[in-house]
């Protein structure tokens, strides 16, 4: 049992997975890091990423070209970052409240959008594996690391990419400000709001993205709560992985190793209860957040509504 | 205060007709009338006795949760884990009424009904002391409940505690035997689906309104709800506070589940939680967080959730158009709390430059109407 786990091709198909597996951990949680960073935290995510995976898929099948599904999937990010900006910053709610009306909308519109159009399970092409030259031939590794399609490269282009855009640029620095003491950032002639939404916006593609993955460069169909709590747990690598790229980078590496481990676990057949299996990364999930507990961390402002009369 | 009180009634009836408004474009995209749509799903719950009592049904459950959820939110922890509460709950009584089928069904049914308060006020504890101790986010921790609670019953419904029968007769559904008959919870009207937990629930809402405004302890909560430092100043235990508002609003949430089981299914099975958990929470936000309100409130939600079971047979729209619509309320009341809490402020914003800006303060003086969730 324990044996079948431990033969080489099985780590190496756990380990493959895992790294195909990180990219919608790492879509969604680097978008909500912006998002969170600026002072507003987006737990719509989930819904947002049902959208995304929805929008993608229905529109590959349509037009056959997963490039203009991804791009559609892409503007229905924009749209929900928008009505996000809209509840959550104009109207200053409770982002905490605002988030799980979000969630509620975007699976409700996804599970709505699917029964009128489609309806019924059916696969399409998706995104092919891009094999990267030279590295692509390196045994074991060539395979784990080398061997996928655009999207995966992607997420993880996007580490180095959004730690330099947080830390090493003047909107970064912008950015960090208005999540930090927006007052400061106002005083400066900045705009909080346009920052916010801006950020709002960029969390909202990235998570749209991630759940276009799933249906695009993962299982290649749509099926109701395919997201299945992703894009929640991808709001907890944002605390645990410390609003740091690189910190969500380890946290997303282990959540995806534990997504693929479950998966092979139920693959194999083994003789722990499927339920089990599928139960562990939410375990896990809480694990990460007690462990992430201290906040010191946590940009100042987060959560807080801003408007100039400083009430 | 009057006035103040029929400001926010007017902005929960904008709430519901902007999110009305953006589900009949939902509905123009398939090319169904939204008025028929809305017609069969908001009067078909009140044409006929089955419509009435059906909506009476489903806004038992409604309301216990969402009276968790007022404790809850109150308290200032935002609990979105009654989905999983309410499964618990229900695993709990459940398996004490399944055990002690022997019992006389007068001390049974009590014990039943604990059973399924501890058992979701257990399972709300967890959270509660990872945000009070821990500082764990509370939203995200209940979510991972919730989905962790759904595979434990899962698994024990398919498992120890499937019915022998689904076994013999190799069907496999993942249910419980039948619970004793004596521990139902009685028919109000025969042949109908009411059933005494109605009566229950809105007596609970009366308790907890007294509760909330009429007790020490639900001062203390409140006050840590309002702000959990001049509480603590006050030398109020804001830890212990925080903890047993999620285990009175998880309480409530088991309690939710269990009912549903000995007044509607008379056994535990798959799907029992039927998404109340989160209908709750909107039915909470609705009654603006206020224990009478949740009544109307649940109502409400109970015969938008019948309505839309009747809409998808009138005009055969899918009713995941119900939980868009809720998600639409949800965002739309967050919204538009604003216009009661500041409402100069969101008048300035509409590009309103109202008349009187005495008179408008005078009608919505800021500390008579508290922010739909205290910070």
């Amino acid at each position: 049992m324990i044996n079948q786990l431990l033969e080489f091709s099985t780590i190496i198909g756990i380990l493959t997975t895992a790294i195909r597996l990180a990219t919608p951990f790492l879509l969604a949680a680097l978008g909500e890091m912006f998002d969170q960073r600026a002072g507003v935290y987006n737990l719509g995510v989930e819904g947002v990423m049902m959208l995304g995976a929805f929008i993608g898929f229905w529109v590959s099948l349509r037009t056959g070209s997963s490039y203009i599904g991804i791009l559609a999937a892409i503007f229905a990010g924009v749209l929900m970052g928008l009505l996000m900006g809209l509840v959550s910053i104009t109207l200053q709610a409770e982002q905490g409240i605002s988030g799980i009306g979000l969630f509620m909308f975007g699976v409700g519109l996804a599970g709505y959008l699917f029964r009128i159009t489609i309806g019924y399970i059916t696969n399409i092409e998706g995104f092919q594996p891009i094999k990267i030259p030279i590295l692509g031939d390196i045994p074991i590794l060539g395979t784990v690391f080398f061997n996928h399609n655009w999207m995966v490269y992607f997420a993880f282009l996007m580490v180095p990419i959004s730690w330099f855009i947080l830390f090493k640029t003047t909107w970064g620095l912008k950015i960090r400000t208005a999540g930090m003491t927006p007052e400061a950032a106002d005083t400066l002639g900045l705009s909080v709001v346009a920052i916010r939404y801006t950020c709002l916006v960029i969390g909202s593609v990235a998570a749209a993205m991630a759940g276009a993955f799933l249906t695009l460069g993962h299982t290649n169909m749509y099926a109701d709560n395919i997201s299945a709590g992703r894009g929640f747990i991808a709001v907890a690598l944002v605390y645990f992985g410390r609003w740091n790229p690189w910190g969500i980078l380890g946290g997303a590496l282990f959540f995806s190793f534990v997504d693929a481990l479950q998966l092979w676990v139920q693959v194999l057949g083994l003789k722990i209860p499927y339920e089990f299996a599928v139960m562990a990364p939410y375990v896990l999930t809480i694990l990460a957040l007690v462990l992430a507990a201290r906040r010191i961390w946590e940009p100042a402002a987060l959560g807080k509504p801003f408007n100039r009369e400083g009430d | 205060m009057k006035t103040s009180f029929k400001a926010q009634i007017i902005t929960l009836l904008i709430a519901v007709l902007g999110a009305l408004a953006v589900g009949a474009v939902l509905l123009l995209i398939v090319h169904a009338n939204p008025f028929r749509a809305y017609e069969a799903m908001l009067f078909g719950p009140f044409s006929d006795l089955y419509g009435l009592t059906e909506t009476a049904a489903k806004a038992t459950p409604l309301l216990l949760v969402g009276l968790g959820i007022v404790i809850a939110f109150r308290s200032g922890i935002l609990n979105i884990g009654a989905e999983g509460q309410m499964m618990m709950g229900a695993l709990a009584g459940t398996v004490v009424a399944l055990n002690l089928q022997r019992m006389p069904g007068i001390l049974l049914l009590p014990l039943t009904l604990l059973a399924g308060f501890a058992g979701g006020a257990i399972y709300g504890a967890i959270p509660g002391s990872l945000k009070a101790y821990f500082k764990v986010n509370e939203i995200l921790s209940t979510i991972m409940l919730n989905a962790i609670a759904q595979q434990f019953m899962v698994y024990l419904l398919r498992g120890p505690l499937i019915d022998p029968t689904e076994i013999s007769y190799g069907t496999g559904f993942p249910q419980t035997q039948q619970l004793p008959e004596s521990i139902w919870l009685v028919r109000l009207i025969p042949q109908t689906r009411l059933h005494l937990g109605f009566v229950i629930a809105i007596l609970m809402a009366i308790l907890v309104y007294i509760f909330l405004w009429r007790t020490v302890i639900g001062y203390r909560l409140r006050a840590v709800g309002a702000g959990p430092q001049a509480a603590r100043a006050a030398g109020i235990n804001v830890e212990t506070g925080l903890l047993s508002a999620m285990v009175l609003s998880g309480g409530f949430a088991g309690l939710a589940g269990i009912v549903e089981v000995l007044g509607i299914h008379h056994r535990l099975l798959d799907g029992i939680s039927a998404g109340y958990g989160f209908t709750g929470i909107v039915a909470a936000l609705f009654g603006r967080l206020h224990p009478l309100g949740v009544i109307p409130a649940a109502f409400l939600f109970g015969a938008l959730m019948l309505g839309a079971d009747m809409m998808q047979r009138a005009v055969a729209i899918p009713a995941a158009i119900v939980q868009t619509i809720q998600g639409l309320m949800v965002l739309f009341v967050v919204g538009s709390d604003i216009f009661i809490r500041k409402p100069d402020w969101a008048r300035q914003l509409l590009g309103i430059k109202l008349l009187k800006k005495k008179s408008a303060m005078g009608s919505y003086p800021n500390n008579q109407s508290p922010p739909l969730v205290p910070k």
